[in-house]
């Protein structure tokens, strides 16, 4: 059975779709699309399309990756073409690879996040943001499904950064000038979101936004150990199956 | 004007929300139109949230029909929830379409579908959100026409004072003449405003304003008459009959939402109209005659719907799917042309006989036969004559038997509590029917591992049926036997374990009953639950009995009077001057003739009865067989 993996953007107002209105979209798509999905066995059977590691509901991502298992072989660019057609807009495939040996979930050890904080003060988050970045651990409380965990938000840190734009909702065509973090996260259990890192920065430094955060998933892979940067998951796939040209990593389209 | 969108203010409160996904549009196959293409602009509103509202069939026929109209436009709103509610009266965001978001006040049409009465609060909301006055009288030249249709708008007295106009029966052409009108009214210049336009709709006897009559009653609260205030407008309000379905193949682009919603599948109404005659059936009654599709309308509706949604189930919708004069080659040939490719067939509407189950295997060729459903109604051989629900003991648990023999493992069985004439030993009948369901079912197949679930709601009287007349079981007698047949069913040590039980208490059916065939004078209490808070009464942890009846008491409604009293033969009832097509007499001798266990047969089969329907909407059965079949689909 061939597997193809597929990464895709989540963007402006299709952000608000939760993981399972996601699958959902994906297997309705899939069948638009006359994709030859292979299904499991049983009483019931599913599709095999497998998610990794989905951005919560209401932040965007232009890198979510699932993969789809199919009974022929099929052109991955035809794929790519005929699933983001296939799929609303906002919900939009950007790459499509065949895979190769290795799981793709173990290559998703960090996420590149873009926080944007409409009317936040730079000064200020830059202040939380070097005191976050000092401090040797950072605790925060979140409730999960389980109850209310306790976990540090620090560790998991590998770069947070502060810089100024505009925030860009999706019917704005003047955004207001707003505070723009980037964060670096390594995936960890329990996992560290851009919202603990910014109940860390409440917590060291009092900062807090005035209005809900836009977040944005920028890129998720391997970390480059010679170099620390972000690499293209995908990238072995390529390397493997074709050798060709490696997608940008962290390609930004704003929706 | 320009009318901009309210999307960036809605953002800013989505994240604050539950399911904020229900808010944001942007389905499949939904449309947004330029502002200024149109000149003639609807919103269509199903009053319930997006999760149940975006399936209706209805809305989403209209939503189509009126967006292939040139220069006219639709879009959709549906009840926010009370957290979202909260937000955007606290940031002053008004009530809005998801389609472009777009304020709905900004539209010329409000057009809302009533399925149920238990809508009504949640109508005024979406009205109080968008900024136009709740009372019709009040509002003005900037505010869009409130236009009632569904079921529940063949009695809109309740709700009479929030509406403009109501429209009874199918909607697809009326829907666009209204839209006519509305258009040669504007391009005229609007001459005489509003009310002027609501005298062009009135006029043609096909839309209900009823603010263009007035009602009188009598010392002792009944109504004496009701009559039109202006000479133009006609006494009578006909419904709406659209006579080939064929020619309305809608909808050919299904909405399909990223939001999960109640029914996950595409639907095709296979046909329209009912006349099987169940007494208690406000569907069945107002819907006639019967008029099929054809299977070849059907098949293609189906291929189309498919490859157009990607849903992978396909429902075959009508009120008793069964009764499709071709319904064994639809079902043959569509099992045919999707075996193997994961899309499943279900036939949601089923009675009780053999040929139904035929017809589930044929739907469940992948071997999965999990449950089926039949709906007798009523515990007792007396009672389903009462209801003219004709289905013996010996049929019922014969149909049964042979489901569980062909593999299906779970029978869900329907029945109403609270029937006219019932006593508490017609209910308790249940209790023994389901006792000998599930022993034969045991010996037919010689295993234990089978069930059956009772699943039991309180009947409610229907406006424009047989029991129109009839006085509502009270909420506490209604309890009493739902405990009782409980008890009888859970005390049961050989069979108990087998049988599951459903049920609903009694309360919400009496406000549903005060709403069903209440008259104008019912609407202070609406306004009265909702302006106490009252909100998706649909929802059984919104709704609140206790608020209803002080409500009630506040607006000095006698809420017995208007549920379990029984009317007399010549009372003048609140929608006696809407015309559903039957014979006001033929009701009365049904109801007689259900008192005394008489039967009707279906005039499809057999002499017609003199309902009424036909000659007075100058409509006819149309039905097969066409003896057409479905060809195997090409491979793609």
């Amino acid at each position: 059975m061939q597997r193809l993996r597929v990464r895709y953007a989540k963007r402006g107002r299709l952000r608000f779709t939760s993981h399972r209105d996601i699958s959902r979209a994906v297997e309705r798509a899939v069948r638009r699309a006359g994709i030859p999905v292979a299904y499991s066995a049983g009483f019931s059977p599913h599709p095999k399309i497998s998610y990794a590691g989905a951005a919560p509901t209401g932040v965007a991502s232009e890198a979510e990756y699932l993969e789809i298992g199919v009974t022929t072989p099929c052109d991955p660019e035809q794929v790519r073409f005929g699933l983001d057609e296939s799929l609303p807009p906002g919900l939009d495939v950007l790459d499509v690879v065949e895979a190769g040996p290795g799981g793709l979930a173990d290559r998703l050890e960090v996420s590149d996040w873009e926080v944007r904080l409409p009317g936040a003060d730079r000064e200020l988050a830059e202040v939380a943001a070097e005191k976050f970045l000092a401090a040797g651990t950072v605790e925060v409380e979140r409730l999960t499904k389980k109850g209310m965990r306790r976990f540090d938000a620090r560790e998991a840190v590998l770069g947070l950064t502060v810089s100024e734009g505009t925030d860009r909702t999706a019917a704005q065509v003047h955004g207001q000038p707003c505070v723009i973090l980037r964060m670096v996260v390594r995936h960890m259990t329990p996992a560290v979101r851009p919202d603990d890192v910014l109940t860390g920065l409440r917590l060291v430094a009092d900062f807090a936004p005035p209005v809900p955060p836009e977040v944005t998933r920028l890129a998720q892979g391997p970390l480059d150990a010679r170099t620390g940067a972000l690499a293209d998951p995908l990238d072995l796939d390529r390397d493997n199956t074709r050798g060709g040209e490696a997608g940008p990593a962290s390609e930004h389209v704003a929706g | 004007m320009p009318v901009e969108s309210i999307f960036h203010r809605l953002e800013a409160l989505l994240p604050k929300v539950q399911k904020p996904i229900q808010y944001v549009g942007g389905e499949l196959n939904s449309t947004v139109k330029d502002w200024d293409s149109a000149d003639v602009r609807w919103a269509l509103m199903y009053p319930d949230a997006y999760e149940v509202g975006l399936p209706n069939q209805g809305v989403a026929i209209l939503y189509e029909i009126l967006n292939e109209l040139p220069a006219t436009l639709a879009e959709r709103t549906y009840a926010v929830w009370p957290d979202l509610e909260a937000l955007m009266r606290a940031e002053g965001v008004p009530q809005f379409t998801v389609d472009a978001h777009r304020p709905v006040r900004a539209f010329d049409v409000l057009g809302v579908s009533f399925s149920t009465e238990l809508g009504y609060t949640n109508l005024l909301t979406a009205l109080d959100l968008a900024g136009i006055p709740l009372e019709a009288v009040r509002r003005g030249e900037d505010d869009p026409i409130v236009i009632a249709g569904g079921h529940a708008a063949f009695n809109p007295e309740p709700i009479a004072d929030f509406i403009d106009a109501a429209v009874l029966g199918d909607g697809e052409q009326i829907s666009i003449a209204i839209t006519e009108v509305i258009r040669e009214w504007k391009a005229e210049g609007r001459p005489g405003g509003r009310d002027e336009l609501l005298m062009r709709l009135a006029e043609s006897g096909g839309v209900y304003v009823p603010k263009f009559y007035d009602v009188d009653y009598h010392p002792d609260g009944r109504i004496k008459r009701v009559a039109p205030n202006r000479a133009e407008v006609p006494w009578r309000v006909h419904k709406h009959t659209v006579m080939d379905l064929d020619e309305w193949p809608y909808p050919k682009k299904p909405l399909v939402p990223l939001a999960e919603t109640v029914h996950e599948r595409f639907s095709v109404e296979i046909f329209r109209g009912c006349t099987r005659g169940c007494r208690f059936c406000q569907a069945g009654m107002i819907t006639r005659p019967v008029r099929e599709r054809s299977i070849t309308t059907i098949g293609a509706m189906v291929e189309n719907g498919v490859k157009e949604s990607g849903f992978n189930e396909v429902g075959l919708l009508s009120l008793s799917s069964a009764d499709h004069s071709e319904i064994g080659d639809i079902a043959k040939g569509l099992a045919d042309r999707y075996e193997g490719t994961n899309t499943s067939l279900s036939l949601p509407s089923t009675r009780v006989d053999a040929f139904n189950i035929d017809l589930a295997n044929e739907f469940s060729r992948n071997g999965r036969r999990s449950g089926l459903t039949f709906a007798p109604e009523g515990g007792s051989e007396r009672m389903r004559k009462v209801i003219n629900k004709m289905v013996t003991e010996e049929d019922l648990i014969r149909t049964v038997t042979t489901a569980y023999s062909q593999g299906w493992r779970q029978v869900k069985l329907y029945f109403m509590c609270g029937l006219p004439t019932e006593t508490d030993e017609d209910v308790l009948g249940i209790a023994d029917l389901a006792k000998k369901v599930i022993k034969a079912g045991r010996e037919a197949t010689g295993s234990r591992d089978i069930r059956c679930t009772v699943s039991i709601g309180g009947f409610v009287p229907k406006p424009h049926t047989p029991f129109q007349w009839a006085g509502q079981a009270d909420h506490e007698t209604v309890d009493r036997r739902l405990k009782a047949l409980r008890d009888a069913l859970r005390g049961d040590k050989e069979y108990g374990r087998a049988i599951g039980y459903r049920y609903h208490d009694g309360k919400p059916s009496i406000v549903e009953g005060l709403l069903s065939r209440g008259d104008r004078r019912v609407g202070a209490v609406i306004r009265a639950v909702w302006e106490d808070g009252g909100r998706f009464d649909g929802w059984s942890e919104h709704f609140s009995y206790e608020r209803w009846m002080a409500a009630a008491e506040k607006a000095g409604v006698d809420v017995d009077w208007y549920t379990t009293r029984e009317r007399e033969e010549n009372e003048v009832l609140p929608w006696d001057h809407l015309d559903a097509g039957l014979d006001r007499e033929w009701l009365w001798q049904d109801w007689q003739e259900a008192i005394s266990g008489g039967e009707v047969e279906d005039c499809r089969w057999t002499p017609c009865y003199d309902c009424g329907v036909c000659p007075t909407m100058g409509t006819e059965i149309q039905i097969g067989p066409t003896g057409r079949k479905l060809l195997p689909l090409t491979v793609v």
